[in-house]
């Protein structure tokens, strides 16, 4: 095979998937699922492939020449952050494709799930390809609205169709900010190809101000995707979707999608130092706040959540300190343990008949004993215990926190003392103590086609934090000159979290701490309701006073009550006398006399 | 010896109590009247302006005589179709006075 076209093949595959699944094989959803599986394996052969081809370079097509004003081409970056990208997409979404077939087995809308899932695997290879900021964009959208159809993939629940929209309108702010940025960017440098605009680059940069808001506005569409504080509220909610969609979108590859493209465009972040200290601020306000929340959700898939949202703050962080390869390496790592620990729950919530609150399983260590491996390997690696691979991803980005910013490094190892606080929560109350409801006596493992991908998982997440392993995929950070400070640091806060969340949590049958604004997500919900219902009140009222005032008073009321009037002023004169009409018509023959004559 | 003013004057005169009488009488037959009485005022007018204006020739501008003519005529016309209205009017609403006649139907 041509090996130009070869990067083609991989991301229209599943599209093409999509497309004959949506077109004709609706009817039949195990042929619709095997197709779809078979795309996403093709695509991740392909991908393999380009990774073990160095200076690999794909077809370049041209969409829009508008030159010298704009070039948009339809064209590959093929460096090696995209390589690693594909993998980590392709990989990872196979297992996710394959886990499905078991999570959605007896589903009335397997076939568009299955559509729907091959769609976003689509847009995802396109956001991480796309060598530009037009094409990145579309595709960015894209996978937006991929998103919103999983996310409501039981649309027939209230829940479902809520977060859907949540999602989408939330992201589309963060949307429209990225586009305004793009343009900014464009004006200034004449180019969306990341390559032209980084060899343009100081065209903008004797700009400081003007480059700053392009690129806080480029973050905006990062913060919308990567759920960033204040966009973060659509992640958790997105939990309505099936799990293996939390596992692939909300965790291991959409939301990546935030940071890779900020690591993508990282050149122009890091021109810009205000730019960059608001983004690794946002990243830490997000991870914190996140850890917190966590502390006290009662939905394992919650749980989850606003871990995913920590961890991606701590991306964000990252690249706020301007190490793109930190954060690539978190996200990286980050990817592996995070679809595990969905998959992993999404394997006790269907074994358990659909039941998320944790306080209504326990004892499950026992019965879902493969489940609780991995599971457990998942959570030492989102921990950050030794030697799993988020100890090393994460202890790369504490370092780097520890050299350039000390606030935000102790933000950042009291975030990981919480991190470890509310997963070993999580992992006590459900796998240890006594079962707490029927569901979760009656509770077993899970078929193969759901356990083969944990284990699959459960191995990178072990082992892709070595320096051996890492070095293959990402370009790791430089070592940092601190010695076995931090490291030392953040095991200890991990360490104590994990004790702390044992001692409280051990054998309990309910909640023993009770903190509202943890419980509630800090009313973020209820301020942004609130703010959403204040700003239509206000321009309901304001249109009802256009409408009642100026259109209907003014307008139309306006122009009945004038002609209303006219008439009953000439009303006056028409009184039926004829010797009246006789009196008026000889008064207006003497003005009109008057007028000729002496006028 | 009699100018051209004291016939406008006498004109003018007899047109103002016609006009006064269609303004002020209630009988529509005697604003009727009061109407022929302000035609023949004109026709006095006119009458007093050709016979004042005299050409080089020594001869009086007949026209505005001709013009007396024509108003007699019409002026004969419209006796006929008004008397006739006002018969109509009459039998309908057994009455001649203005104030009573003040709606267009009835």
């Amino acid at each position: 095979m041509n090996s130009a076209l070869l990067p083609w093949f991989i991301l229209l595959l599943p599209f093409l998937a999509a497309v004959v699944i949506v077109l004709f094989t609706r009817r039949w959803p195990g042929l619709s699922s095997f197709i779809s599986v078979l795309a996403v394996l093709a695509s991740f052969a392909g991908s393999c492939v380009v990774f073990a081809t160095p200076d690999i370079q794909a077809l370049e097509l041209t969409w829009l020449d508008l030159r010298p004003v704009l070039y948009v081409p339809l064209g590959f970056v093929l460096d090696d952050l995209t390589k690693t990208m594909l993998l980590l997409v392709t990989g990872v979404g196979a297992l996710i494709h394959i886990y499905s077939l078991g999570y959605m087995r007896d589903d009335s809308g397997k076939a568009r799930y299955f559509a729907s899932l091959s769609f976003f695997m689509f847009s995802m290879l396109g956001i991480v390809v796309s060598n530009n900021f037009v094409m990145m964009f579309i595709f960015w959208e894209l996978v937006g609205v991929s998103s919103y159809l999983l996310i409501g993939h039981w649309f027939e629940r209230d829940s479902a169709a809520e977060a859907a929209k949540k999602a989408f309108l939330t992201n589309r702010i963060g949307d429209f900010g990225f586009m305004l940025g793009i343009m900014m960017a464009w004006v200034a440098t004449g180019s969306v190809v990341f390559s032209e605009m980084h060899q343009q680059l100081a065209r903008i940069t004797s700009y400081p101000d003007y480059l700053t808001v392009a690129a806080l506005l480029i973050f905006c569409g990062a913060a919308g995707k990567s759920a960033q504080f204040p966009l973060h509220v659509w992640l958790p909610d997105a939990m309505e979707g099936p799990t293996p969609i939390s596992a692939l979108i909300h965790a291991a590859t959409m939301v990546a999608a935030g940071v890779y493209m900020l690591v993508r465009v990282g050149f122009l972040f890091e021109a810009s130092p205000p730019a960059l200290w608001v983004i690794s601020w946002i990243g830490t306000i997000t991870a914190v706040m996140a850890a917190l929340i966590a502390t006290q959700q009662n939905d394992i898939k919650r749980i989850l959540a606003y871990s995913t949202l920590s961890q991606l703050g701590y991306m964000v962080m990252a690249v706020g300190l301007a190490s793109g390869q930190a954060a690539m390496f978190h996200l990286f790592t980050h990817a592996f343990f995070k679809a595990l620990l969905f998959l992993g729950a999404g394997s006790i919530i269907v074994m358990l008949h659909h039941e998320q609150n944790i306080w209504k399983m326990g004892g499950l260590a026992g019965r879902l004993g493969i489940t609780f491996l991995t599971f457990l390997v998942g959570t030492f690696a989102l921990i950050g215990l030794p030697p799993f691979s988020g100890f090393f991803s994460k202890d790369a980005i504490l370092a780097l926190a520890y050299e350039r910013n000390r606030a935000i490094f102790w933000l950042a190892l009291f975030t990981a003392f919480l991190t470890a606080f509310y997963m070993l929560r999580l992992v006590v109350v459900v796998f240890f103590g006594k079962p707490r409801s029927d569901r979760a006596r009656a509770g077993r493992e899970a078929p193969w086609v759901m356990i083969g991908p944990l284990i699959l998982l459960a191995i990178p997440a072990f082992a892709a934090g070595f320096g051996f392993v890492a070095r293959l995929f990402v370009q790791l950070p430089a070592e940092q000159e601190t010695g076995w400070l931090v490291p030392g640091m953040a095991l200890g806060a991990t360490v104590a979290g994990a004790l702390v969340a044992i001692i409280l949590y051990r054998n309990r049958q309910a909640e023993p701490i009770d903190f509202a604004p943890f419980r509630n997500r800090f009313y973020f919900d209820e301020l942004y309701s609130f703010l959403i219902g204040a700003t239509q009140e206000l321009l309901a009222k304001l249109s009802a006073f256009i409408d009642r005032w100026i259109l209907d008073g003014a307008g139309i009321r306006g122009a009945s009550t004038a002609t209303w009037g006219i008439g009953s002023l000439l009303r006056l004169f028409q009184v039926g006398n004829l010797q009246a009409y006789a009196f008026l018509f000889g008064l207006g023959i003497v003005g009109l006399i008057y007028f000729t004559i002496f006028r | 010896m009699l100018t051209l003013g004291h016939y406008l004057i006498v004109s003018g005169m007899l047109f103002t109590i016609g006009f006064a009488g269609v303004l002020l009488r209630r009988n529509i037959i005697i604003i009727f009247m009061s109407l022929e009485l302000m035609l023949n005022a004109a026709n006095l007018s006119l009458v007093a302006f050709s016979r004042f204006r005299v050409g080089a020739d020594g001869m009086a501008n007949y026209n505005a005589q001709v013009f007396v003519f024509f108003i007699i005529t019409v002026a004969a016309a419209e006796v006929a179709v008004g008397l006739a209205i006002i018969v109509a009017l009459y039998r309908a609403r057994q009455t001649t006075h203005v104030e009573d006649i003040s709606t267009l139907k009835f």
